[in-house]
């Protein structure tokens, strides 16, 4: 593989707190250097020069929770077509959740998840294991097995622990197996039929609601069992206040404890469902704008760790119902950095503090390569031009499913090309 | 009713909710109902206003009372009316609901009239038919023409609606009854109260346009008109109440109870009645009762909204 220099790039690298104007040189699937200084030894013989004047270089984005179709629903999303969805949106990595059919709590099901993503992938696939097997609630799955074969997090994915003493349990045995909790709370009693955020939207709409309290009641069990196991926990998706004071807290007490935000209720609010508008309804549910800001601020801060996309491919048989009766969640990867722009360009969070989110600090979090333009990374990187304007528009999904929360939206910053090991996965 | 074109076109071309009427649109189609009242009490009741057109009735929740009224107002209306209760039919085979529409769509009906336990439902199938949709009831969201009969059945009794106490009382939160209401007594200036437990108010109800209230006494002083809510058994399952005694003890109506309000106040029911649980026989049946009054209303109103609807200024289609 011959190398490329990429030259006069805005060069954003929170790994080193780097945003300032340089060359990045790639070669033999690596960054060789990266900033102000990088051709201070010259380029390499042969090398093609980029210039990218204008534009942005950041780590590839890791994103932290994707659901895919396959196996068992391979209509809605396959390995492949979510990898194809990824590069398109700038994300080299991504954490597959393990609601799949079957649910993968097996060492094989992990394995096929590898294989498959080695095989048709055009970016790099993690799986997370589920908690418990069959994601049924009561017994742990075989954590030390699962991380040997690759699973980088135990998640429960779309459901939470019901039981005090089964999360105790998986946070006591995973801190053992040295493994990351990745879990998302919903206390499905009080959450009870609800499909949107309790209130007065909800009131007017005749549609059931579901208290913040929901979320935070679990999380808050799940945050005392942090403390009481030393186990390393991390919410995955967070959406009110409520929910972040907790987690500061937390963080405060010294637990090893960390948080995730859905890119949806980073950007959206309940009022977007506006007349029952399906593609709207999410979990956790879009929150009123109050809770919005107070999650900008809460990722400005670092409350919050990470962005996740959420991607949730559903499908017309499961979204072109009435709002009720519609399952939850919308696909994500494509619109990932353009939304996570929105903050920046409004100028709430600061551009590094936002690549930090999206591909530094989860890379951290859940041990895995990349995130970083540091020399002798892995050159998984995106070009951006932070500032051009485009419309999500449904005929260039790449996703096999359309279920975005973006359709029509004005974005401002749109991937150019997106790098995996040094290959070009994606080039607008 | 004799005369549609007396009446200004109707703007809208589905009801969906009372949230889409302006006060104007809502005193048309009961100045209608006035008209179609009269229609109704003649020996001959058959008009030919919508002669030729089908109206298809389209119900997914059984409802013996709403489904004839619709039905015998399309007929004395002249319209072809069909009657098919889905929850018997092709949804226990899978069929969703806009796979329906599009096959009934394909039937080139004229009106829909749909009854579904999903809030929205209507408006979803609005979008995907090519003809009127009449909105019979959508979950826990709106059920138009009962607040339509409801309103014309006071006005009819007390002249006007502007500066009246209405007290919505009972299952506040699972009501599409109470919000249709609570958003059409707004819109023609009567002061509405709701009063229930809180366990059956909907969060936010402070900022719905109304005074809530938890007991009876408090909640019905004064009152001109008393709005009595179906309690579905099913509620004590889900804690919302402890039991049916209870409740009626707290917040049944009975005439002691009813005495709170004006000594010439209206006592009204949606229908069908729990007796015992909601509302004592002697005041369902008492003298101050409307209950009877508000199903023929129910016929008008029906028969109004359809003609205003399919105003023959309009394209054939129903298209405005």
């Amino acid at each position: 593989m011959s190398a490329t220099v990429f030259a006069n790039a805005r060069i954003v690298d929170p790994s080193r707190g780097l945003d300032e104007t340089g060359t990045v040189v790639v070669e033999g699937g690596v960054i060789r250097a990266a900033g102000a200084g990088a051709l201070n030894q010259g380029a390499p013989e042969g090398a093609r020069a980029v210039d990218c004047a204008g534009k942005a270089i950041l780590p590839g984005l890791i994103d932290a929770r994707v659901f895919v179709g396959e196996p068992g629903a391979e209509h809605r999303e396959t390995i492949a077509s979510a990898s194809q969805a990824a590069a398109a949106g700038g994300v080299t990595s991504f954490i597959m959740m393990p609601d799949t059919a079957p649910v993968i709590d097996d060492v094989a099901l992990v394995e096929f998840v590898l294989r498959t993503a080695r095989e048709t992938a055009l970016v790099n696939v993690f799986p997370a294991a589920a908690i418990t097997k069959g994601l049924a609630g009561s017994d742990l799955s075989e954590f030390g097995l699962l991380h040997e074969a690759g699973a980088v997090a135990l998640t429960e994915g779309r459901r939470t622990v019901d039981s005090a003493l089964v999360m105790r349990r998986a946070l006591t045995y995973a801190r053992d197996m040295g493994i990351v909790i990745s879990h998302s709370t919903q206390d499905p009693g009080l959450a009870s039929s609800g499909v949107m955020n309790e209130g007065l939207l909800a009131s007017w709409l005749g549609l059931p609601g579901i208290p913040r309290e929901a979320e935070s009641i679990p999380l808050t069990r799940d945050l005392m069992l942090a403390g009481l196991t030393g186990g390393r926990y991390h919410a995955a998706e967070i959406s009110t206040a409520m929910s972040a004071a907790a987690i500061r807290r937390a963080k405060n007490d010294g637990l090893s404890v960390t948080a995730g935000i859905s890119i949806n209720n980073l950007c959206l609010n309940e009022n977007d469902i506006g007349e029952y508008r399906t593609f709207f309804r999410l979990s956790p549910p879009l929150r009123g704008e109050d809770d919005r800001l107070a999650m900008v601020e809460a990722l400005k801060e670092g409350t919050i760790d990470i962005i996740v996309s959420s991607h949730d491919p559903q499908d017309v048989d499961t979204k072109r119902l009435p709002f009720a009766e519609a399952e939850a969640g919308a696909i994500g990867l494509e619109t990932l950095l353009a939304a996570a722009l929105r903050p920046y360009h409004s100028g709430d969070v600061p551009l590094l503090r936002l690549v930090e989110a999206l591909s530094t600090a989860p890379a951290r979090l859940f041990g895995l390569p990349g995130g970083t333009l540091k020399p002798g990374a892995p050159a998984d990187l995106v070009l951006v031009d932070l500032d051009a304007p485009w419309l999500v528009r449904e005929a260039d999904i790449r996703s096999l499913s359309k279920n975005t929360a973006f359709e029509g939206a004005r974005m401002q910053g749109r991937v150019l090309q997106t790098m995996v090991a040094g290959a070009t996965v994606f080039s607008a | 009713m004799t005369d549609t074109l007396a009446f200004p076109l109707f703007p809208h071309r589905h009801l969906l909710g009372i949230k889409s009427l302006s006060p104007a649109d809502i005193e048309m189609l009961l100045d209608r109902a006035d008209a179609a009242v009269a229609v109704s009490r003649q020996p001959e009741k058959k008009l030919a206003t919508l002669r030729g057109r089908t109206q298809i009735n389209l119900f997914y929740e059984a409802s013996t009372r709403t489904q004839s009224s619709f039905e015998l107002a399309g007929k004395r209306m002249g319209a072809d009316v069909m009657n098919m209760s889905v929850a018997s039919s092709s949804t226990k085979k899978g069929e969703t609901l806009l796979d329906t529409a599009a096959t009934l769509n394909a039937m080139r009906p004229d009106i829909l009239v749909i009854r579904h336990s999903a809030a929205g439902a209507a408006a979803l199938l609005a979008q995907k038919v090519g003809c009127s949709v009449v909105n019979a009831g959508d979950g826990a969201h709106e059920h138009p023409t009962q607040a339509l009969l409801d309103a014309l059945t006071i006005r009819r009794a007390k002249g006007r609606l502007a500066g009246l106490t209405v007290a919505i009382c009972g299952d506040i939160l699972h009501s599409r009854v109470a919000r249709s209401n609570i958003i059409l007594l707004n819109a023609l200036g009567a002061r509405v109260r709701v009063v229930a437990p809180s366990t059956l108010l909907p969060a936010g109800v402070e900022q719905m346009g109304v005074e809530p209230f938890t007991t009876m006494e408090d909640g019905l002083k004064g009152a001109d008109v008393v709005m009595m809510l179906r309690l579905q058994r099913e509620r004590m399952a889900g804690s919302f109440v402890p039991s049916v005694r209870e409740y009626f003890r707290f917040f049944g109506l009975d005439s002691q109870k009813l005495k709170a309000a004006k000594k010439d106040a209206l006592v009204m029911h949606p229908g069908p009645m729990n007796r015992g649980v909601e509302i004592a026989s002697e005041v369902a049946d008492g003298p101050q009762s409307v209950i009877q009054e508000q199903v023929e209303m129910g016929v008008a109103v029906r028969m109004a909204v359809m003609e205003a609807l399919l105003d023959p200024r309009r394209n054939a289609g129903g298209v405005a």
